[in-house]
């Protein structure tokens, strides 16, 4: 195989990620909807309840809807990880994963891109929840828009390689119910997606800890410190190191000569 | 595509596999499973339902390794060199592996790609596959408005862009109507004739196996027979495929 004809690959398998993406109606538009009834609804009510001290990237006092927004779009991102991996192990989905593996391209290189195609899709929908979120007054500086796109790719590899390696170890995850409560609700929530982990550590120590290893945490504080311009080092390398670690275990796991394959086809 | 040194992979037979044994966890599924699959010859696999074929139909895909024997396209191991095993294989699995909502066409040039096609090298095999299985016309539908056998045709059509020298079907007839399985078998053996292509059949519906098609029996995992369907009649002294097959089946022997 030469380099043309792994780009060809990648090319393939980034252009059936976005036609899925833009045929199935429901899935796009739930997947910007979600976010929204957040900022819009949850946002509102809490407005009033949760004040934000001045704490970085944020140089003034900031209303509750702007500090919650990176937590959102990361959400897109953990969402879009969860489903483009776990979519294709699911029951009658199982069929996508065989014609992909049947490939005599390497797998892990079928598996990266297959990777940057949830990517790809996961980047356009952020900025089109960033977008409409301008509409509520969350306004970077016009230079935040761009900066946040290395931030935005880093961290959904992370979230895309971590649902990989869910979809190849985890059996009980069959379907997206359990991966909410199991997985994106104890993610999210754990985070500093809602609220400043300062606070977290006022209320509860342990908390606190748990808040500060989750990826989850460490890729919404690369995206909002990104939307402001401002780069965050700790941020990076805590999820660059994770996507590293998932990117191997999710190798691991679809090695032929182990586990996951298997398992899946003998289940059949 | 990919480097070929002649004799290697022409001499070889499309498919063989010798001595492979696969299990999950204690249970025993394939042991001992032995044949090969000649250039231009029909070779259909006679088994029950779970007999082991889905099974081997992984092994030989490679969607996992077997413990133990050896799978080999034009003469490249399965394991050692899977790119050039798997670039010279079409497949039809069991289940669907289209994707619904994409048109005919945008499922095969997504097939192209995995096998490192242009959408320029790819347009006129695809157009001439779908025209194959009278299809051309669906180009631009999708999937999920065509009917079962109309899906079936699609994926077999699929399974030929890249122009593989070997075809494997696993179940391929499985929820099909009368005409739809007779569209399909005369397809792919016309295939066979035309194209000297090397085809595995899988099945468990014994009429499938015409007169010049070779047999391999698989029951519980063990190969019982394996030839030309004359030898296999001769080998039991049966008259017609199926008292061979459920004399092969009922056999002491076979319950392994």
């Amino acid at each position: 195989m030469t380099a043309a004809q792994y780009s060809l690959c990648l090319g393939g398998i980034v252009r059936r990620e976005a036609l899925r993406w833009l045929n199935q109606r429901g899935r796009f538009v739930s997947a910007l909807v979600r976010p929204l009834v957040w900022l819009v609804i949850f946002a509102a009510g809490f407005h009033f309840v949760l004040g934000v001290s001045i704490i970085p990237p944020y140089e003034t006092y900031i209303p509750y809807e702007v500090y919650i927004a990176p937590g959102l779009v990361a959400m897109i991102q953990l969402f879009n990880g969860m489903q483009s991996s776990l979519s294709m192990v699911y029951d009658r989905e199982m069929g996508s994963m065989k014609t992909l593996m049947v490939s005599p391209f390497p797998r892990w290189f079928l598996l990266l891109a297959k990777l940057l195609a949830g990517v790809a899709v996961s980047v356009v929908q952020a900025y089109i929840f960033l977008a409409i979120a301008w509409f509520w007054d969350i306004t970077p500086p016009p230079t935040g828009y761009l900066a946040v796109l290395p931030a935005l790719v880093l961290s959904g590899l992370m979230l895309g390689a971590l649902g990989l390696v869910l979809s190849s170890f985890i059996k009980q995850l069959e379907n997206f119910a359990g991966v909410m409560n199991f997985v994106i609700f104890p993610m999210f929530f754990t985070s500093s997606a809602l609220y400043p982990l300062w606070r977290v550590k006022d209320a509860n120590l342990t908390l606190y800890y748990i808040c500060e290893i989750n990826p989850f945490t460490h890729a919404t504080e690369l995206i909002r410190f990104a939307l402001y311009d401002r780069f965050e080092p700790m941020a990076a390398l805590v999820v660059l190191g994770y996507l590293l670690v998932f990117l191997a275990l999710a190798v691991i796991g679809y090695d032929p000569g182990r586990g996951l394959m298997a398992r899946r086809v003998a289940a059949e | 595509m990919l480097d070929q040194p002649a004799g290697v992979t022409e001499a070889a037979a499309p498919l063989s596999v010798a001595g492979l044994s696969h299990g999950f966890g204690t249970r025993r599924v394939l042991q001992g499973v032995d044949f090969t699959v000649a250039r231009g010859a029909f070779c259909v696999l006679l088994g029950l339902n779970g007999a082991g074929k889905t099974t081997l139909f992984a092994l030989i895909t490679r969607l996992y390794h077997s413990r133990s024997g050896r799978i080999a396209v034009f003469g490249r191991d399965i394991r050692a060199e899977p790119a050039a095993a798997l670039a010279r294989m079409g497949v039809v699995f069991q289940q669907s592996t289209l994707d619904l909502d994409l048109t005919v066409a945008e499922n095969l040039f997504y097939h192209a790609s995995l096998h490192g096609l242009s959408r320029a090298a790819a347009a006129p095999r695809i157009a001439a596959e779908l025209a194959r299985v009278g299809l051309g016309e669906r180009r631009g539908e999708r999937v999920r408005q065509l009917s079962g056998g109309q899906r079936r045709r699609v994926e077999l059509a699929r399974a030929l862009v890249h122009e593989p020298a070997l075809l494997l079907l696993d179940e391929p007839t499985v929820g099909l109507d009368i005409e739809s399985r007779q569209f399909l078998l005369e397809h792919v053996r016309h295939l066979c004739r035309e194209r000297g292509l090397g085809v595995l059949w899988a099945t468990h519906l014994i009429d499938e196996a015409a007169a010049d098609a070779e047999i391999i029996v698989l029951h519980r995992g063990a190969v019982l027979a394996h030839g030309p369907r004359e030898a296999v009649l001769a080998q039991t002294g049966e008259s017609t495929l199926k008292a061979a097959f459920d004399r092969l089946v009922a056999a002491p022997g076979a319950s392994g």
